[in-house]
């Protein structure tokens, strides 16, 4: 089984504020807005180095989108970006009328996201902004797993030329990745395997890494794939691996409502039905309470990722 | 630049195609359209420095327009399609399925001259900040220009904008709302309390302009005395005092005629008191 290295904990909202920072250098139609979450945001550097091109627009998170809308359709590429449910849940027919329906170039940059965002608690914390944005006709949502993914998943995104919805957390976690640039639309095969295969996105991914050492000293030899793109989703590379191993488990900080598990079980009944398990939220809030103390509660790291394994491969 | 009179007898054509325009789609919002056709008029073929030959989306070297209350469509689409943007013959078409003239403005049926969507209410104010901003960072030294119902302003995103706006100083704005005093369910009075809207937009920051909505000499000088307040740190407001349905004796004043049709009798009696001047389509 491949290894991957921890070369030291961070959070993913630190790849983004990277990420722009050096999108904003190479492309001078780079702009970022924030509704009062620089600081959270990481756009310092950023608004540091281009302060002409950073747009602090109060806490008014409707109107962020509509003026990120208009500046698009001048040519400028904005990164619009406040906590995950302010810029979905909040916003959402802003961004469905003004950013898709509307086509414009603009990029939502959703921090912490999930329930790892942590002892704010559930009204900050959302576990369905995936489903919101994925119902979004012509919407890419984008879902990297460390701060390494994140930054070069924001430099794609700058280049991308449509809608996108890039999401990312608050907490510091493996960075872990190989510095590369980022595929809109691969799903990432980690380490081959055999036996069963774990789809992750996001903070999930490096807990799957942790459950497949796990297996493999149970002699089970797991598959983790990183669905850093949710929508478009690389269905032929999931569809490939859950033919090769004939069980799959799905891993996500969101609920089983319109997320990743979801999606993945409805390309598999299309085409080719395998067990399946989720480790997910199961259609509820979060609460006040450190990263690890929700994932374990919720049921959402990697002892719940290895202990689906062992079940799926039980229904095989 | 028209005439005055020229501009009156657009005006009356434009009238004339907003009851054509809806009597023939069966539905739509004649009431705004009339209300907002005088001014509109003299926007498009008095005001803004545009060209539909080289119109693009991005609207570089162009004066740009927002339409935010998007329900406004019969008078935009006839507006539009006077000015060149596309064959008046396709005002026909509106509505119907296939067309590009959307029951709402549509990016994606490739009609010019429209920027963006509309309809969600409150929405437009902020995209046209957007494109202020836009145009300023291009150093393009050209206006943007909103339309907003004084219904909508009822809209917390409105006033999100509003101050935004006037923060940052987009001072290359020119943001109209047609002030007819009504809306779907009524008066704006009756529904919301709209209240007194020039203290509102002067306590937010912004210039602000009142003038009578049909009244051609009025109306150029509101937008005469907006052009000269560019440039000097602030977003300008001009607000139309209007009648809903003006210009058909039987539909103006009322909210009645937000989103109802004449049936045919009453069309015919409203285009008796509507001339034609440029030829239906």
């Amino acid at each position: 089984m491949k290894k991957y290295i921890d070369r030291g904990k961070k959070d993913t909202r630190s790849g983004f504020g990277e990420g722009l920072h050096l999108a904003g250098k190479a492309d001078p139609r780079v702009v970022a807005l924030t509704a009062d979450l620089k600081g959270s945001l990481k756009m310092d550097a950023f608004a540091a180095e281009f302060p002409d091109r950073y747009f602090e627009c109060g806490i008014a998170e409707a109107n962020m989108i509509g003026v990120a809308s208009g500046m698009a359709i001048t040519g400028l590429v904005p990164f619009a970006g406040s906590f995950a449910e302010f810029v979905t849940g909040r916003v959402y027919d802003q961004v469905r009328m003004e950013v898709c329906y509307g086509k414009a170039n603009v990029k939502i940059a959703s921090s912490h996201a999930g329930i790892t965002l942590g002892e704010d608690g559930a009204t900050h914390q959302t576990m369905e902004d995936i489903a919101l944005m994925r119902a979004l006709p012509d919407m890419v949502v984008i879902n990297p797993c460390d701060w390494t993914q994140t930054k070069n998943a924001t430099i794609a995104a700058a280049k991308y030329n449509g809608p996108v919805y890039l999401r990312f957390g608050r907490p510091k976690v493996a960075d872990f990745m190989p510095d590369e640039p980022f595929e809109i639309g691969k799903a990432y095969v980690l380490n081959g395997g055999k036996d069963v295969s774990i789809i992750a996105t996001g903070h999930m991914v490096w807990e799957a890494l942790k459950a497949a050492e796990v297996l493999e000293t149970e002699g089970i030899c797991a598959e983790v794939i990183d669905v850093a793109t949710i929508k478009p989703l690389d269905t032929p590379t999931i569809l490939a691996s859950a033919i090769k191993t004939g069980a799959v488990v799905v891993a996500e900080e969101h609920n089983m409502a319109g997320g990743l598990g979801e999606l993945v079980a409805g390309v598999l009944a299309a085409t080719s039905p395998k067990p399946i398990e989720y480790v997910n939220g199961k259609d509820t809030f979060g609460q006040s309470g450190t990263p690890g103390e929700l994932l374990a509660a919720y049921g959402i790291d990697a002892d719940n990722i290895a202990e689906a394994a062992r079940r799926v491969i039980e229904r095989k | 630049m028209q005439s005055t009179e020229d501009l009156k007898k657009i005006a009356s054509q434009v009238r004339r195609d907003i009851i054509r325009m809806v009597v023939e789609a069966k539905s739509g919002h004649p009431g705004g359209s009339m209300s907002s056709t005088d001014f509109m008029t003299a926007l498009y073929f008095g005001v803004m420095d545009h060209d539909p030959a080289t119109w693009t989306r991005e609207g570089k070297g162009q004066d740009m327009f927002v339409l935010s209350a998007g329900h406004l469509t019969p008078m935009y689409y006839s507006i539009l399609s006077r000015a060149g943007y596309f064959p008046t013959s396709e005002l026909a078409s509106f509505r119907k399925f296939g067309t590009r003239l959307q029951g709402h403005p549509s990016v994606r049926k490739g009609l010019p001259g429209v920027f963006q969507a509309a309809g969600s209410l409150g929405q437009g104010l902020s995209v046209a900040v957007g494109m202020a901003l836009g145009k300023k960072a291009a150093k393009d030294n050209h206006s943007v220009f909103c339309l907003c119902g004084d219904g909508e302003t009822e809209e917390g995103e409105i006033w999100e904008a509003a101050m935004f706006a006037a923060h940052h100083k987009v001072d290359n704005l020119i943001a109209m709302t047609d002030v007819n005093g009504q809306q779907i369910d009524g008066t704006t009075e009756e529904v919301a309390g709209l209240g007194d809207l020039d203290a509102k937009w002067k306590a937010f920051g912004w210039e602000t302009i009142s003038a009578d909505g049909h009244d051609m000499d009025a109306i150029l000088k509101a937008f005469s005395t907006a052009k000269g307040l560019e440039g000097k740190g602030k977003p300008v407001m001009i607000l139309f005092r209007t009648e809903m349905g003006h210009g058909v004796d039987f539909m103006a004043g009322t909210h009645k005629w937000h989103g109802s049709v004449p049936n045919a009798d009453q069309c015919a009696i409203a285009l008796k008191q509507l001339e034609e001047t440029l030829g239906d389509f």
